[in-house]
């Protein structure tokens, strides 16, 4: 591994375009903590919403680009389990750059795997003095395994979780459904909407009955729902992505 | 009608749909309990798993192998290749029997061959006997989950169909009361039926035996009391060895109901003297799903049910909405290879969550298997193709990921575009949700101020 | 073509990776396997309960008609053993051996021999089954590998008494089996 890696952001299109915000929490943050960090103007959408929808097969496209885009970095890294795990699992296979897109499988994370697994970061030293409710996307959880699932019989763990751990002030909300889907699922939040909004409404009453202050976690998508359905309603619960809140408690 | 009309119709009544909701939660609340102290519940279902992947790359010759000693203990052993097919041997057991009513337990498999009218059309009287079944009998619905059948239903519907039917007391909903006025009811069909049909949980290749698990002891009732027992089996329900009951009890009703075993589980090897054991084995469309690579593991399935119970989509659209015999995540993985077309809103009718991979006693990939469904969906259905298109073109996605769209341009017009016309029906994110603030730059626009 | 045939054909047209049998390893079960198994047996909603409180209970005559396969009750044995198990139909009160219990679930092994007629611990209105306690093994591994390859024409497990939680998912004991299970644990 060279001495110091170069690390290619990838930024997930919905947050470049409406939380610009958490691309720069994520940048700001990875430079923080001694990463060289580049983000490559030329990426575009990774498929999944296309792919999700059934139509994998018209992403070759996509996927070719974004593995030109990110081949030379040494890491990938971007604020969405969903996103990753797309590219890792549901990208079509490329004839003729296999090694490339293979490499490319082994060296994606989410930030937060990264953080943890590859900078091997224990906790982010800090103060964030409020009472944060963390949901569990789960892509990023039953997919890539951040955090622990309460289906399967493990031993509890959250890499999120773990990174916070050391902020002073904060408190970590217990949920009575610790990692139950929000209901955003891509075309699902428009092609079953009532469900979709039943599943967020259900999410944010279990935050708001605990006490959440903050609603954060690592998928934007689940975020974006979720905080929709709250502005609908009137709900002041506040919504931040976990490198947000990282980027604002580091010290 | 597809699964979004009709989950939307469910969750019309809210008070209803939150309660079967926390009805169904209770259920997986249960099963963890339960597996939680087993600790070895992973290396079971590692176990379970790998059983049942032995079973279906050698299906036929543990079937052959079953057939020989289920014979030679003196089983009449029948194959069916379809519905009908199954549907045609028992009528003629029957009719050779002259029996004309019979009593029959908890059988999914029943169920996807629509038996009951068949018999009934045919002069026979089916009595179900499993308390939950009997009571959808009698409304004249089908079940709407492959364990729980009525969990669909409250007291009340219960108490009224009852008064109904069984002349209870009106009004009277004890639990006690009514399953005890069941109990009468049956207990004299169960005295006067001479044939009796049950399912099957496990056939075993190597004894030639087959397992039935209930906690009410309807199935047992019925076949003891009958002078014929009929058994309906799919093909896939074969394991090799009476061993690997060990492994598949231990997992079965904990991952169902959270408890440790069934109540009674009974293992048929031969017929009492002066009695008679039929068993039907039955393909119906389960050859077709074991020649799909991307599906077959499908045919793993125990039928225990912990995938409807953990679904959130199931839990709030009830088992209703999926329009097939079996609900739910593995009946969304299983129907559409019986009818793409009937079923093609099931694979979408989940958000990918996984929640269903991971209870799967027998590790099922289901929310793998539902996307990998999509694919073949939007392959064969071009028409989907459209719709989806005008879902994409109404839901807010076609915005940010419309690259021909300048994200400036786009963002510029969702900024001034007056709520009346962003939020318009034809906008479906728009109708429960807001959409998020427009930025003034995107991160793209900040970067390139900011860092290049 | 057969039925029969036409499925072996298209299963075997059918290309498919071998896939090995998996071992089962040998679960340690721990803690005192009595103990387990009461408290299995409690969380079926069944008993256990000692040789003189089932003696008061039969001395009380709360059971009109009772049948006992086991010798030490034969005296309380008022029901013939009928050839047709439709006449079991009042039968009050049955008394089994078990051969073994599990003591991780508090199922019991019963076989043909053990029963009589197959009908009878399902109809009779309450159940008592008396087990040797140390007849007990830890799970069902260990009990398959105690049935061995035995040849019973119909074997059994029975962890409790019959019941459904059909009903709103409110427990109800005594749906058509026994109402009740008592285990005397010897």
């Amino acid at each position: 591994m060279p001495s110091t890696p170069h690390i290619g952001l990838f930024i997930p299109c919905y947050v470049d375009q409406f939380y610009p915000n958490v691309a720069i929490a994520t940048l700001e943050l990875l430079e923080k903590l001694g990463c060289q960090v580049t983000y490559p103007m030329g990426q575009t959408c990774c498929g999944q919403p296309m792919a999700n929808a059934g139509y994998e097969r018209d992403t070759v496209a996509t996927t070719k680009h974004f593995i030109r885009v990110f081949k030379d970095f040494d890491y990938i890294v971007a604020p969405s389990g969903s996103c990753v795990l797309h590219v890792k699992e549901h990208a079509p296979s490329i004839d003729g750059m296999e090694k490339e897109q293979s490499d490319l499988h082994h060296k994606i994370f989410e930030l937060s795997e990264f953080l943890v697994d590859i900078l091997k970061i224990d906790n982010i030293k800090g103060s964030f003095p409020h009472k944060v409710g963390f949901h569990a996307s789960c892509h990023g959880q039953r997919g890539l395994r951040i955090s622990s699932s309460s289906e399967l019989n493990q031993s509890p763990f959250n890499k999120v979780k773990q990174l916070m751990a050391n902020l002073e002030g904060l408190e970590w909300v217990e949920l009575d459904r610790k990692d139950e889907c929000c209901g955003f699922g891509g075309t699902f939040a428009v092609t079953e909407e009532a469900l979709s909004i039943q599943m967020g409404k259900d999410r944010l009453d279990d935050h708001s009955i605990h006490g959440a202050e903050i609603l954060t976690g690592g998928d934007m998508s689940c975020i974006m729902h979720l905080q929709g359905i709250a502005k609908r309603n009137r709900n002041t619960m506040q919504f931040k992505h976990f490198a947000e809140i990282l980027n604002e408690a580091i010290s | 009608m597809s699964h979004p009309a009709k989950a939307s119709e469910f969750l019309q009544d809210p008070a209803k749909s939150k309660w079967h909701d926390e009805t169904l939660w209770f259920v997986r609340d249960k099963r963890d309990k339960s597996t939680k102290s087993v600790p070895e519940w992973e290396k079971l279902r590692d176990l379970a798993s790998q059983i049942k992947d032995n079973v279906l790359a050698n299906l036929g010759s543990y079937l052959e192998e079953f057939e020989r000693n289920a014979k030679a203990n003196n089983i009449h052993v029948h194959w069916a290749k379809d519905a009908a097919g199954h549907n045609e041997i028992v009528l003629g057991i029957l009719r050779e029997k002259q029996c004309k009513a019979i009593v029959k337990s908890k059988s999914i498999l029943t169920e996807e061959c629509h038996l009951n009218p068949y018999l009934e059309k045919n002069g026979v009287e089916v009595v179900d006997t499993d308390l939950g079944e009997r009571i959808v009998q009698f409304l004249n619905q089908a079940p709407s989950h492959i364990v729980l059948p009525a969990i669909h239903l409250k007291k009340r519907d219960i108490s009224e169909i009852f008064h109904e039917k069984l002349h209870t007391e009106k009004g009277n909903e004890d639990p006690d009361y009514l399953t005890q006025a069941a109990r009468i009811h049956l207990r004299e069909k169960f005295l006067n039926a001479k044939v009796a049909i049950t399912g099957v949980n496990f056939g075993v290749a190597e004894t030639g035996e087959f397992v039935v698990c209930t906690n009410e002891g309807n199935a047992d009732m019925g076949v003891h009391l009958a002078d014929v027992h009929i058994a309906s089996m799919g093909i896939e329900k074969i394991i090799p060895k009476r061993e690997h009951l060990g492994v598949f009890l231990r997992v079965l009703a904990r991952s169902a109901t959270g408890q440790s075993v069934t109540n009674y589980t009974s293992h048929f090897r031969s017929p009492s003297p002066g009695k008679e054991i039929h068993i039907i084995l039955v393909d119906n469309g389960r050859t077709e799903q074991l020649g799909r690579p991307k599906f077959k593991d499908s045919l793993k399935c125990i039928r225990c049910g912990a995938c409807m119970n953990t679904c959130p989509i199931y839990r709030r659209s009830g088992g209703f909405s999926y329009e097939s015999t079996v609900p739910g995540p593995i009946g969304s993985i299983l129907s559409p290879g019986i009818d793409l077309q009937k079923h093609s809103s099931l694979p979408f009718a989940s958000t990918l969550c996984g929640s269903c991979t991971d209870v799967c006693p027998v590790k099922i990939n289901i929310h793998e298997q539902l996307y990998e469904w999509r694919q073949e969906i939007t392959k064969a259905q071009p028409d989907k193709a459209k719709s989806f298109a005008m879902k994409f073109a109404n839901g807010i996605f076609a915005v940010p990921f419309a690259y021909n769209i300048s994200g400036s341009m786009m963002r510029g017009a969702l900024k001034i575009l007056p709520d009346s016309i962003t939020y318009s029906g034809l906008n479906t994110w728009g109708k429960q949700r807001d959409l998020p603030e427009i930025p003034n730059e995107s991160f793209k626009d900040w970067y390139k101020k900011n860092r290049k | 073509m057969s039925s029969k045939d036409l499925i072996l054909s298209k299963i075997k047209a059918v290309p498919l990776e071998p896939k090995d049998i998996p071992i089962i390893p040998d679960f340690e079960t721990d803690g005192d396997l009595t103990a387990n198994f009461t408290a299995s047996i409690q969380a079926n909603k069944g008993e256990v309960i000692s040789t003189d409180a089932l003696k008061s209970l039969l001395d009380s005559g709360v059971f009109e008609k009772v049948y006992s396969r086991v010798d030490e009750y034969s005296s309380f044995s008022n029901a013939e053993f009928p050839e047709d198990a439709h006449q079991l139909n009042d039968l009050n009160l049955a008394i089994l051996r078990g051969q073994f219990g599990v003591a991780e679930n508090g199922a019991i092994w019963l076989e043909d021999p053990d029963m009589g007629l197959r009908a009878l611990p399902f109809i009779t209105e309450h159940l008592v089954i008396v087990l040797d306690s140390d007849q007990l093994v830890g799970n069902m591994h260990q009990a398959y590998q105690r049935i061995g390859k035995k040849t019973s024409g119909f074997g059994l497990f029975l962890a409790g008494p019959s019941k459904t939680a059909d009903i709103e998912q409110s427990l109800v004991i005594g749906a058509h089996g026994a109402k009740s299970l008592r285990v005397v644990l010897l």
